[in-house]
């Protein structure tokens, strides 16, 4: 029985994940698998783009940010997915040798009208370097089982 | 690319298709997603899901990487024609992205992206900013992602 239920997603609640360090190899390997652009792949051809150096796929930003919840918090959840991104604004580029952190804040929490046996979950994560400094920010609702279907809230 | 000043408001990019298996939908999960009913049959299948279905980022980088071969490829016959191309990106980020249905092993996605604003960038004068809606939808018919983006693009300026 997964331990965190959609009750246990308090308004306001902060959780702090990581660190994970992000390697050159790993930005090179994921843009020339999915976001091939010369300022995810290539020094030289990075510091020529608006990027201004190599950074990583703000996609691959928001993958490591899904691994790094999903190890810290959903495995042992009642996650039933999401119905999507509110917003996602990546601030400032993820070069390579960043130490990340997510941070989850609890934005808000209702039950599902139509599914008393779920309840949906608002975050705000943002993607911190080693600073503090916030690399990028996702606001997004997901879906957990509630431990009392249909109780009153 | 083309240039900032030559993308109009209702350009459609057809940019392709992609099938997703259990192999292409477990091994991204495992890296990204590892959520049961992502990576293990036996799990989905207890789930509301009722069977295997790829991660949600798996859909939308699905679209990510067609999108970057689509421009490729009108990048090599501009220049087949002679024609100068524009720099593209970075991306500020994205919104609206909605998951509208479960992707399944077996169904091919068709995804393609239209422009929907233009507007010049305050910060970076050489470059305006495309806003486009992408939609992926399935072998049904049934849209499956939808989301709205925007990036940088470059403006043609004093160049031919």
């Amino acid at each position: 029985m997964p331990k965190l239920h959609w009750e246990d997603f308090q308004t306001g609640a902060v959780a702090v994940y990581g660190p994970r360090l992000v390697t050159r190899e790993e930005i090179v390997a994921f843009a020339a698998e999915f976001d091939p652009q010369p300022m995810h792949l290539d020094e030289a051809a990075a510091s020529a783009t608006l990027l201004g150096g190599l950074g990583a796929s703000g996609w691959h930003t928001c993958c490591l940010l899904m691994r790094m919840i999903a190890d810290g918090f959903l495995h042992d959840s009642t996650s039933m997915g999401s119905p999507g991104i509110e917003e996602m604004r990546w601030l400032k580029p993820l070069r390579p040798g960043t130490q990340i952190r997510v941070r989850a804040t609890v934005l808000e929490s209702r039950p599902s009208k139509s599914r008393p046996e779920m309840g949906l979950t608002k975050f705000r994560y943002e993607v911190l370097d080693g600073t503090g400094e916030s690399l990028a920010e996702m606001t997004t609702t997901a879906l957990f089982g509630r431990r009392q279907p249909g109780a009153p809230t | 690319m083309k240039f900032f000043e030559d993308i109009q408001v209702g350009d459609v990019f057809e940019v392709g298709r992609y099938t997703f298996t259990a192999d292409n939908i477990k091994n991204f999960a495992t890296r990204f997603d590892p959520q049961s009913f992502h990576v293990d049959e036996e799990a989905a299948a207890r789930s509301h899901f009722g069977a295997l279905v790829a991660s949600g980022w798996h859909t939308a980088l699905a679209w990510m990487r067609l999108m970057i071969d689509h421009r490729r490829r009108m990048d090599e016959a501009m220049l087949a024609r002679g024609e100068p191309v524009a720099g593209i990106g970075p991306a500020l980020g994205f919104r609206e992205l909605k998951w509208l249905k479960p992707v399944y092993v077996g169904d091919t996605i068709a995804y393609k992206s239209e422009v929907i604003e233009t507007r010049l960038s305050e910060s970076r004068p050489h470059a305006g900013l495309m806003t486009f809606r992408s939609i992926g939808v399935n072998q049904n018919g049934e849209p499956v992602i939808s989301l709205v983006s925007t990036t940088f693009v470059e403006r043609r300026g004093d160049k031919p």
